[in-house]
């Protein structure tokens, strides 16, 4: 199939060639043309290309669909298992074998379909090639019947990169409409199981012993909540607010330009490190030493993973969105605000907690808002080192779990996609897709009206 | 009145990185009338006001030698924040800040410890307004945001902040060039009831702004002083054929 792409793209670059000639064949002067030569081979390029592009995709689809039937024909196919589950596995394996005849099998029915399998292969693929092929030469031609004086080929064109640039958008919005559409569906499978009222209300977490008509009572996810916010939007922000904030008015008023050449790139690495680095640091430094400290300062057994290490890593982690988006809506205020406070006599501190602060503070709030919605979402810290108990307590020194931590525990390893036990962790998303998509609505909302304020 | 000026300034010579912006200039400025600094853009005229309340400190490639003195006192030697409180500033494009009107006003008075309660800050802010003609129309409103003023009022509102703090001189950087006609025309008249109690420096691209409101004009040229004289003289019997040309209209 490769070979039949490449021969598509020369085809079309024939195409090109071909048009643009034609094309300065018909140039008598100016104006004479509607159209330079150069789009007349684009818009034959694109005709040739692109319709094929199309026709390989569709026959992708409806490939394997053709091939099963031709494979159904054969007269060894009618020892195959009454059962679809295993007729399925049957012709797995006959399509791993006619791919790589050294494969494993377990069905030695699979053998003798591997022969056929791989001859209805070969022939499917040639038809494919054809029908690719056709379809690039019936656009060319086509194209090639347009090319005219008055033909407006760029407008053709322009109209159809602009269709490609559509799709192209499309295709992330579609994906997240997919994903949020999925979310719904399968929590609506779990709140047939479960009622909503309970899972949100309640307040005791054991998934795996949940049995029974009474089993609502162990999807109560409150201590989760309680631990997401109380890692993600109290303890990181205790630190991420003050420090991120703080780094911000340096960089922007007091550091020269020397230093903030350096500095605000290297902040700005914090923000690329990968946050399964953050947990080493977090579960392999920062939770030993609190874990020592709580038990020098007479805490009866200290848990190694405490809510304090997540969240005090996390915030770290946090530091560089929050002084970015500081950075950026204290640069925003105009210089003619802070000149006009400085030749009023004030210091450049009072300029700043005064003026500066108070004009930004929308752009700092919607920074701040969406930190929370990143630390709220994070996943790797709190596993590593947040612990997996759903405890509901305001002792940062304890261990407590996240929304995050706990869908990974429901869907890593054997899982039953039917259980609620495993559903659950798609309700679990959907609160945390929700609450972030909020956060992020409501940042965005705040800094728009921040910016029109000062334009 | 003493003999020493309200302000003097002695070889002032100002730059910016390498690039020399003001060259040698010297000039009295005097309590009791408007002197104005004209020239085409580019001149030197707003770098070399920006120097006499150390404004230029703030951009960190400027450097200003030769020296500035306020009733003889070297500015360079003071505190900038009491110079500021000494020698106001009015700029170009009004720029209140995202306060409220009274707050606006109330803001230098605040940072310099002025008032000693509610009731003799809200005296300074009432005197304040009415001296910049103002107070008549935001009386009822002083909790409104001061961005939510017109342009003319927002400039009249940053020079009532400017007069709160009691300036001795009111330094304005084109203080009508955003403004239209009528808005203009309410500003000169202010500047001319202000100038009783300060001493007032105006820079102007309009040399009829000039020539109306001013008693004294500087002319710049590429960074120096060429002339200086009574507003009157050097409009009708320019000494220099380089002043001569540009108030003609032959450049600038």
């Amino acid at each position: 199939m490769t070979f039949v792409l490449i021969l598509l793209v020369a085809l079309g670059l024939v195409g090109w060639f071909v048009a643009r000639g034609r094309a300065r064949l018909m140039y008598t002067g100016r104006g004479s043309l509607a159209a330079t030569p150069n789009y007349h081979g684009w818009h034959m390029a694109l005709w040739t290309i692109v319709p094929a592009l199309a026709a390989w995709g569709v026959w992708l689809s409806i490939e394997p669909g053709l091939i099963e039937n031709a494979v159904l024909q054969d007269p060894a196919a009618a020892q195959l298992p009454e059962s679809p589950m295993e007729r399925a596995t049957v012709l797995g394996e006959a399509r791993n074998l006619a791919n790589n005849p050294d494969a494993g099998f377990f069905n030695p029915l699979s053998v003798q379909l591997a022969e056929p399998m791989r001859e209805a292969q070969t022939r499917y693929d040639i038809y494919g090639a054809i029908v690719v092929l056709l379809f690039g030469f019936i656009g060319g031609a086509y194209a090639y019947t347009r090319i005219k004086a008055a033909f407006p080929a760029r407008t053709r064109v322009e109209r159809g990169v602009m269709l490609v640039l559509l799709v192209a958008s499309l295709v992330a919005i579609l994906t997240t409409f997919g994903i949020v559409a999925s979310l719904v569906y399968e929590t609506g499978l779990f709140f047939a199981e479960v009622s909503p009222i309970d899972f949100l209300l309640g307040t005791h977490w054991s998934p795996a012993n949940a049995t029974g008509p009474d089993m609502g009572d162990s999807f109560g996810a409150i201590p989760l909540f309680w631990g997401t916010l109380y890692i993600g939007a109290v303890i990181a922000m205790i630190v991420a607010i003050p420090l991120g904030l703080m780094s911000a008015i340096y960089l922007t008023q007091y550091a020269d330009l020397r230093v903030r050449k350096w500095l605000k790139p290297a902040l700005e690495i914090l923000a690329g490190v990968p946050t399964v680095v953050y947990g080493y640091f977090a579960a392999l430094t920062v939770a030993p030493m609190i874990r020592d400290l709580a038990a020098s300062a007479g805490y009866q057994n200290p848990s190694t993973e405490s809510a304090l290490a997540a969240g005090l890593v996390m915030g770290v982690m946090i530091i560089p969105f929050v002084s970015s988006m500081a950075d950026d809506s204290i640069a925003a205020v105009p210089q003619s605000m802070r000149d006009g406070s400085l030749a009023m006599g004030a210091t450049q501190s009072e300029t700043i907690k005064k003026v500066l602060i108070p004009a930004a503070l929308p752009g700092i709030v919607a920074g701040v808002m969406l930190a929370i919605s990143r630390a709220i979402g994070e996943t790797m810290i709190v596993v590593m080192a947040a612990g997996a108990a759903a405890n509901l307590s305001v002792d940062p020194l304890e261990s407590m779990t996240t929304v995050t931590y706990q869908i990974v525990q429901l869907l890593t390893g054997d899982q039953e996609f039917d259980s609620a036990k495993t559903l659950s962790a798609f309700a679990l998303g959907l609160v945390l897709f929700v609450v972030t998509l909020i956060l992020n609505i409501i940042a965005l909302r705040v800094v728009k009206r921040f910016r029109e304020a000062y334009e | 009145m003493t003999d020493t000026p309200k302000m003097s300034a002695r070889n002032v010579d100002v730059y910016y990185g390498a690039k020399q912006a003001i060259d040698d200039v010297s000039i009295d400025i005097d309590t009791g009338h408007v002197t104005a600094f004209i020239g085409p853009s580019g001149c030197g005229k707003s770098t070399f006001l920006r120097s006499l309340n150390r404004m230029n400190d703030t951009i960190p490639i400027a450097r200003v030698t030769g020296e500035i003195d306020l009733d003889g006192e070297d500015i360079s030697r003071m505190d900038p924040v009491q110079l500021r409180a000494r020698v106001g500033m009015v700029f170009q494009k009004p720029n209140p800040f995202p306060k409220s009107i009274y707050e606006n006003v109330a803001y230098g008075p605040r940072i310099h410890g002025v008032a000693a309660g509610k009731a003799e800050m809200d005296e300074i802010v009432e005197k304040s307004l009415s001296r910049a003609g103002l107070w008549e129309e935001v009386r009822d409103r002083l909790s409104d945001a001061g961005t939510a003023l017109s342009g003319g009022q927002q400039q009249r509102l940053c020079i009532a902040r400017a007069i709160a703090v009691s300036p001795e001189v009111i330094l304005m950087d084109e203080p009508c060039s955003a403004l239209d006609p009528i808005a203009t025309a309410r500003i000169e008249e202010l500047i001319d009831e202000l100038k009783e109690r300060y001493a007032i420096v105006i820079v102007t691209h309009s040399m009829q702004q000039a020539a109306r409101v001013s008693q004294k004009t500087a002319f710049f040229h590429l960074g120096k002083m060429v002339e200086y004289g009574d507003t009157s003289d050097l409009f009708t019997n320019p000494q220099q054929e380089r002043t001569k040309d540009y108030i003609t209209g032959r450049y600038g």
